[in-house]
């Protein structure tokens, strides 16, 4: 009898000919569930110009090692699932091509600042209970769906749009949070995804919670417990700029911006 | 089970030399601050200490004093001087970024996403204060040497 799925397999096993070079990746296994134990295995994979980091470890997931651990959705930044660290940096595994690397062999881990679910799947419980925290969302007493006028909206100019606009482009890959510094000793900081996410809202001129969410984050794990070391930025993929937020934002807790 | 969610690179985090060379100029003036500020600190509550002896008489004043006078004395006085002027410039940098001021204005992202707060400006800062310490312990120990 014949392949069940010939169509699938084939698909499965199209490996690109044309190809002439090939990276070395090392990928560091474990899995906290089972034991302690943690190794890197190294595979070889084909590789063409266009390649990305993800490309490669979902190549070995389909013709070397199906057991690699590995979360990731939509391959094109915008789902926030598939941040890794790439070579020592955070960065998202679907938009860090191979050959932007420059390095015939390619390390990647988990992201520092999270538990292990299992290879390179972290669990991010803490970032989104944090980012939960702020309240990311338009607080108002009243609702754009009103009893006697039906619905109408809360207008906004395009300039205040500009002054938030920024922020709201975060996708919660959760890189930042693993290269902050203050992440990797404070057991409570908020982190500079959700402080930036605060500052998104309090720059919203439609929100009337500021005071509500300031006092989030003005306690002592709160905001002042950054100190401008820039590494969220360094690798934030969306260009959010979480340090130039929390700056904006200390700004005005502090009286001085607005 | 209940979920661990507080997992910490810990003191790794702050002190691996390759968070620099991934994190730029930024992660090392940070860590510098820190090691500025814990430095400067040991040595003023030394530096009471040292100079409570005035209360004991001249003699053990003029032997407290003594302790600075070797090499490795003006070696150290020349790091606190280094230490002194970094944190000091530094710290006026940090205050000003902290304010808000400095760090670029927000607006729409756009593709490579270079971030504002990351600037130039920042950066000449971190080199120019750089520059200053190395002049001041320089100075200093041409004074001391002397
Ligand atoms: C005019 C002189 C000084 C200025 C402008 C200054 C400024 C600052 C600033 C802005 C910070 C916070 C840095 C951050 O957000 O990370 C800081 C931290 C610190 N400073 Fe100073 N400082 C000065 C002198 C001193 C002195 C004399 C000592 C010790 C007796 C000291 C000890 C510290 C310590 C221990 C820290 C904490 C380290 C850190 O947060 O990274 N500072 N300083
Ligand atoms: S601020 Fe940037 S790095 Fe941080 S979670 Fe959002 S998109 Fe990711
Ligand atoms: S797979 Fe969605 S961001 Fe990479």
């Amino acid at each position: 009898m014949a392949t069940i799925h010939p169509k699938l397999s084939d698909e499965l096993s199209q490996t690109v000919v044309s190809s002439t070079k090939s990276v070395k990746i090392k990928i560091k296994r474990s899995n906290p569930n089972v034991n302690s134990e943690q190794k890197f295995d190294d595979f070889v994979v084909p590789i063409e110009k266009w390649t990305t980091v993800l490309d490669v470890l979902l190549d070995v997931k389909s013709h070397l090692d199906h057991s690699v651990g590995v979360r990731y959705s939509c391959r094109q930044a915008s789902c926030g699932s598939c941040g890794m660290k790439i070579n020592g940096k955070p960065g998202l595994a679907c938009f860090t091509k191979i050959s932007e690397l420059d390095s015939d062999t390619v390390t990647v881990e988990p992201m520092d600042n999270y538990p292990v679910v299992r290879d390179l799947a972290v669990n991010m419980d803490r970032m989104i209970n944090n980012h939960k925290k702020v309240m990311p969302y338009v607080i108002r007493e009243d609702s754009e769906i009103d009893a006697e006028s039906g619905i109408r909206e809360f207008l906004q100019s395009p300039e205040n749009v500009d002054k938030y606009i920024q922020f709201s482009s975060c996708i919660k890959c959760g890189l930042c949070n693993s290269a902050c510094p203050t992440m990797a000793m404070d057991k409570t900081f908020v982190g500079p995804q959700a402080l930036a996410q605060a500052y998104r809202y309090i720059a919203d001129d439609r929100d009337k919670g500021k005071n509500k969410r300031l006092k989030v984050i003005d306690e002592s794990h709160g905001i002042w417990r950054c100190h401008f070391a820039g590494s969220c930025s360094q690798v934030c993929p969306k260009g959010v700029d979480p340090a130039m937020g929390i700056q904006l934002l200390r700004g005005y807790l502090l009286g001085i911006r607005d | 089970m209940e979920r661990e969610t507080g997992a910490r690179e810990g003191l790794k985090g702050w002190l691996n030399p390759s968070k620099i060379g991934k994190f730029g100029i930024e992660r090392l003036a940070w860590l510098l601050m820190r090691l500025t500020g814990l430095g400067l600190l040991a040595y003023f509550i030394g530096h009471i200490y040292e100079t409570s002896h005035i209360l004991d008489g001249k003699a053990v004043w003029d032997k407290s004093l003594e302790m600075t006078q070797t090499t490795e004395g003006h070696l150290f006085l020349a790091l606190v001087i280094g230490m002194c002027v970094f944190h000091t410039g530094n710290g006026i940098r940090l205050m000003i970024a902290q304010m808000g001021y400095g760090i670029g204005k927000a607006e729409r992202p756009d593709y490579p996403y270079k971030p504002q707060s990351i600037n130039m400006k920042g950066k000449a800062c971190i080199y120019a204060t750089l520059g200053m310490a190395a002049l001041a312990m320089w100075y200093g120990m041409a004074v001391m040497f002397a």
